[in-house]
């Protein structure tokens, strides 16, 4: 199988890659970012997914399958450039991959999407909206990005597509929002909350994404790991301290004295859980995480260790 | 830190709630924290108040069920008070999980220490998934409006929510019914203060003779009945449903009743007999 990877270059990207050729199948690359190192056997293409010469690679190529990671997920970037990354980008690979004969489709996107609130439940299905779009103008993107890669289930039938929404990622390669948020040696938190966050090891998620190249699975599927712990939890485990702050403080704290600049909305995530339920994925391709909670943090902390006192 | 009773940890252990290595269960409850808080609501519910139970047997051992019984006192004792019963008076004790006011997430600590006891936000959603992973649901149908009620209306019953009747229905789980006694002898709310409550982001403030809604120590009882079982999906027309939610409340009414004759003999033993118990 011939399998184009838009995104390729991320940490994520990277590792899908190596997965999917280890399967034994033909990786193509797309990405602005250059990928130094990259395995013999991946062909990349240092191209903008928007631009015409992307368009080169899929009539050229003819890929079976494409994995679409081509999504600017952190919030350093509010620009308009982000936007449109991940609209026009998303629009772009779904109008190839049904112009030129794509199978199967995969957009990899995340659980933010439910949102985070005082009303949402734990453990969400598939079938609810997200809220997190009014609170969180910074995930307006993503979510956007995630429904409309949805609107390909309809749009065009023949085109087998996968939307997966994966929860936080942890592990050695110290990338992803909560990798990020555990960076300091201090990690702030509301006083008086402490939520249920939900993260999987890595390698697990390029397994997740390899296994649904392999059953070719259609429709909407939640990714989750093992079972979520409280955010103390992990950043007890992972070794950092937990600075519990007023709100107020809390708010004014961000970006300063080394912790984790945030925008607004991200606060009600700090506050309230999110966690969801991945029944769904497991029962169309018995996927079981390889890495538990421990481990995964364990594989943090041993990639991140703190600066000696 | 409060120091943990070891007769509480050693029932914990007997809870069939799946904690993992760090003492949470796949919904955040935390081993700890219902370990500091059944030490404390074992001392409210056998010395501070002296709560009797009857009819405990009538709780499954095992498997969802629905708690449902009557409001009785201005704040949560009522809750408290039958999550204790289960704990307590059950062999193996059960961990009731009540169906928290919405209200109540927003507020810091207090949102955190109902969630790791078990009890969330009453939506439907968790509900139906509680009772599918077979945990005990407790559920007060006449919500916020149950707890209003006022010292002398505190054996009526206002009108019951419908909600968990089509959960109980959808999710086919037997009701237990309760009737909860006393909370309006030790809570004996004269007024509610609304605007007053408004001011602190809750629906009302109990007012007391004395002011402030601090429970006495009253006799408290709690009285469950047999198991009950309706039969059918959850989508049945609301006249249908209305007429299965009548029949709960009314069988939750003839347990006030049954309590309540009993509380008049027990009273007039006491003054007798002058026994305590």
């Amino acid at each position: 199988m011939k399998v184009l990877i838009p995104g390729i270059a991320g940490q994520l990207g990277r590792l899908v890659a190596e997965r999917v050729l280890a399967a034994g199948h033909r990786v193509i690359g797309i990405d602005r970012r250059p990928w130094v190192g990259a395995p013999d056997g991946v062909s990349l293409h240092e191209v903008d997914i928007r631009k015409r010469a992307a368009e080169d690679v899929f009539r050229r190529e003819k890929p079976d399958a494409v994995v679409h990671m081509a999504t600017v997920t952190h919030l350093r970037d509010k620009s308009d450039d982000r936007y449109r990354i991940n609209l026009g980008g998303t629009r772009a690979v779904f109008d190839h991959c049904h112009k030129y004969g794509v199978k199967h489709v995969i957009f990899v996107g995340r659980h933010t999407y439910y949102g985070a609130a005082p009303d949402s439940p734990l453990y969400h299905t598939e079938d609810e909206p997200p809220m997190a779009a009014t609170q969180f103008p910074e995930l307006a993107d993503l979510v956007a990005a995630d429904l409309y890669a949805g609107s390909a289930l309809w749009r065009f039938p023949k085109l087998t597509t996968t939307v997966l929404r994966f929860c936080y990622t942890l592990g050695p390669s110290r990338h992803g929002t909560l990798a990020s948020y555990l960076r300091g040696p201090r990690v702030p938190g509301v006083l008086g909350f402490d939520p249920l966050f939900q993260f999987m090891h890595e390698n697990d998620v390029a397994r997740a994404i390899s296994l649904t190249l392999e059953k070719r699975i259609r429709g909407v599927f939640n990714v989750a790991g093992p079972p979520p712990l409280p955010l103390s939890v992990i950043i007890r485990e992972t070794g950092r301290t937990a600075v519990p702050l007023p709100e107020f403080v809390f708010r004014l704290a961000l970006g300063r004295f080394g912790f984790p600049p945030l925008p607004e909305g991200a606060i009600a995530h700090i506050k309230y859980p999110i966690v969801i339920d991945g029944r769904r994925f497991v029962e169309a391709t018995s996927f079981a995480p390889l890495f538990s909670e421990d481990e995964t943090m364990a594989a943090y902390l041993k990639s991140a260790p703190l600066p000696a006192k | 830190m409060l120091k943990t009773a070891d007769d509480v940890n050693a029932r914990i252990e007997r809870l069939e709630i799946p904690f993992n290595r760090h003492g949470y269960d796949p919904y955040g409850i935390s081993k700890k924290d219902i370990s500091r808080f059944f030490t404390l609501l074992s001392i409210a519910y056998k010395r501070y108040f002296t709560v009797e139970t009857f009819g405990a047997s009538h709780v499954p051992p095992r498997g969802r069920a629905m708690l449902i019984g009557n409001h009785s006192g201005g704040v949560a004792l009522d809750a408290a008070m039958v999550v204790g019963s289960m704990f307590l008076e059950l062999d193996p004790p059960r961990l009731a999980q009540g169906m928290a006011e919405k209200f109540l997430s927003i507020i810091p600590f207090a949102s955190q220490w109902l969630a790791r006891c078990g009890q969330f936000s009453g939506l439907p959603e968790h509900a139906i998934r509680l009772l599918e992973d077979e945990r005990l649901l407790m559920v007060f149908p006449e919500g916020a409006r149950g707890t209003a009620k006022l010292y002398p209306e505190r054996h009526s019953l206002v009108d019951f929510g419908t909600g968990f009747m089509r959960l109980a229905l959808q999710t086919k789980s037997p009701i237990i019914p309760f009737a909860f006694l006393g909370g309006g002898d030790a809570i004996p709310t004269i007024m509610n203060a609304y605007a007053l409550g408004k001011l602190f982001g809750v629906p009302y403030f109990p007012i007391t003779p004395y002011l402030l809604p601090i429970p006495r120590p009253a006799k408290l009882a709690i009285h469950y009945g047999e198991p009950m079982v309706f039969e059918g999906t959850g989508a049945e027309d609301d006249e249908t449903i209305a007429s299965y939610v009548e029949k709960v409340k009314s069988r939750i009414a003839e347990l006030i009743e049954i309590g309540s004759q009993r509380r008049g003999e027990r009273v007039r033993t006491l003054t007798a007999g002058g026994s305590s118990r």
